[in-house]
């Protein structure tokens, strides 16, 4: 275990494989909840969070449950209900002892049980064959980039808000092209060599 | 509502992908081709036919509180099940859809299906309702992988089409054109709506 090789998953998770700009994961958040900044910024923090515990909690679950029994192919099953019930659990406790925290993430969290970016870090964490330190940072740096790119896509939003639009285009369909464009300027971190 | 219309509701009304605006991620990651396309389309439209098939069958038996819980324990088998099939006969294909196959449980448009209609309707709705659906967003993800695939590489299913001096937009194929054709669809969709609303 080096640092380096946590640097460059870092680097290569939030800039050059962004999960929702080049991996197309949690684009339905990423159209729903980008309106507005703020919201935006809860919606990122929640999943950031959630993202980490989750890398956290279902690695050791498949190395340590998953593979000595030779059950992997449960892996889906497994996750989904490990994710929803751990949603449901951080809210409980969320509620409880930080409700400020509550009152700012709270109606984000529901949400966050079908978004696929939950699962997809999760699976991938798996399927690269990480260590359970690589994924945690995995996890971390891949709700970093979710945010980033959700940040930047809402003050885009706002701003579009304001534009004028052709009307066939307005809305949804005009996100999407935005979104394209900041996935061409995200492509340009693909030049980086870090290996 | 007639079966009739149940079924073609998905086809054109209320087509998945294009007017709900449901199971983008994996709409727009794998569609670099129309075989992936109708690959990734095929294998949806199968989970969700089965999932329709089970939540409608044991509605009754599910007390309200846990259904969601339930309904995604439904989705997830046969999403094992579809992931195995695959794997077993077509491994070329498993392989370039990789990760969202697994992904499919996500898709909102199955657990919505799932929880607006089948878990309200009798059996055969229900599997009328799935099979619209899916039909729908098979074509939708067909017309997606076609157009990035005819721009982008200029083949479809592997024959070339285009002539030799016409040079690929290779930016289609990659993950920016996905997001912009895509955009540009729906946008011709509503073109389509105004266009009848005015006549």
């Amino acid at each position: 275990m080096n640092i380096d090789s946590l640097f460059v998953i870092v680097i290569s998770t939030i800039f050059i494989n962004n999960f929702v700009l080049s991996r197309f994961l949690g684009l339905c958040p990423f159209l729903g909840v980008s309106r507005n900044l703020n919201s935006a910024f809860g919606m990122g923090m929640a999943v950031i969070f959630v993202m980490t515990i989750a890398s956290f909690v279902t690695w050791p679950i498949y190395q340590l449950v998953l593979v000595p029994y030779g059950i992997t192919y449960l892996r889906t099953i497994v996750f989904i209900l490990v994710i929803a019930s751990l949603v449901q659990f951080v809210e409980m406790v969320m509620n409880k002892t930080v409700p400020a925290l509550y009152q700012a993430l709270g109606i984000f969290l529901p949400l966050i049980t079908t978004n696929c970016a939950i699962l997809g870090v999760a699976i991938l964490n798996i399927e690269d064959e990480l260590t359970l330190i690589e994924s945690l940072v995995q996890g971390l740096s891949a709700g970093i980039g979710f945010t980033l790119a959700l940040v930047l896509m809402a003050g885009i939003r706002e701003r579009l808000e304001l534009g004028q639009v052709p009307e066939s285009l307005r809305g949804v369909p005009i996100a999407l092209v935005c979104a394209g464009l900041m996935s061409i300027a995200f492509l340009g971190f693909a030049g980086f060599s870090i290996k | 509502m007639s079966a009739w219309k149940i079924f073609i509701r998905g086809l054109w009304e209320d087509v998945p992908l294009f007017r709900l605006v449901l199971g983008l991620c994996p709409a727009l990651a794998v569609t670099t081709s129309l075989r992936n396309g109708l690959g990734m389309g095929l294998a949806t439209m199968s989970v969700l036919l089965g999932s329709n098939f089970v939540v409608s069958l044991v509605r009754k038996a599910i007390p309200a509180k846990i259904r969601i819980p339930s309904f995604i324990v439904v989705i997830a088998s046969f999403v094992t099940i579809v992931d195995l099939v695959m794997h077993g006969f077509t491994p070329d294909l498993h392989k370039a859809l990789g990760i969202f196959i697994p992904l499919i449980v996500v898709n909102c448009l199955i657990l919505g299906r799932a929880e607006a209609f089948a878990s309200k309707n009798s059996l055969g709705r229900s599997l009328l309702d799935a099979a619209g659906m899916g039909l729908g967003f098979t074509l939708a993800l067909c017309i997606l992988g076609s157009v990035r695939e005819i721009l982008g590489s200029g083949t479809i299913c592997g024959f070339v089409l285009t002539p030799e001096s016409y040079r690929p937009v290779l930016l289609l194929i990659l993950p920016p054109g996905g997001f912009i054709v895509y955009g540009l669809l729906i946008a011709w969709f509503n073109l389509l709506d105004s266009g009848r609303g005015g006549r």
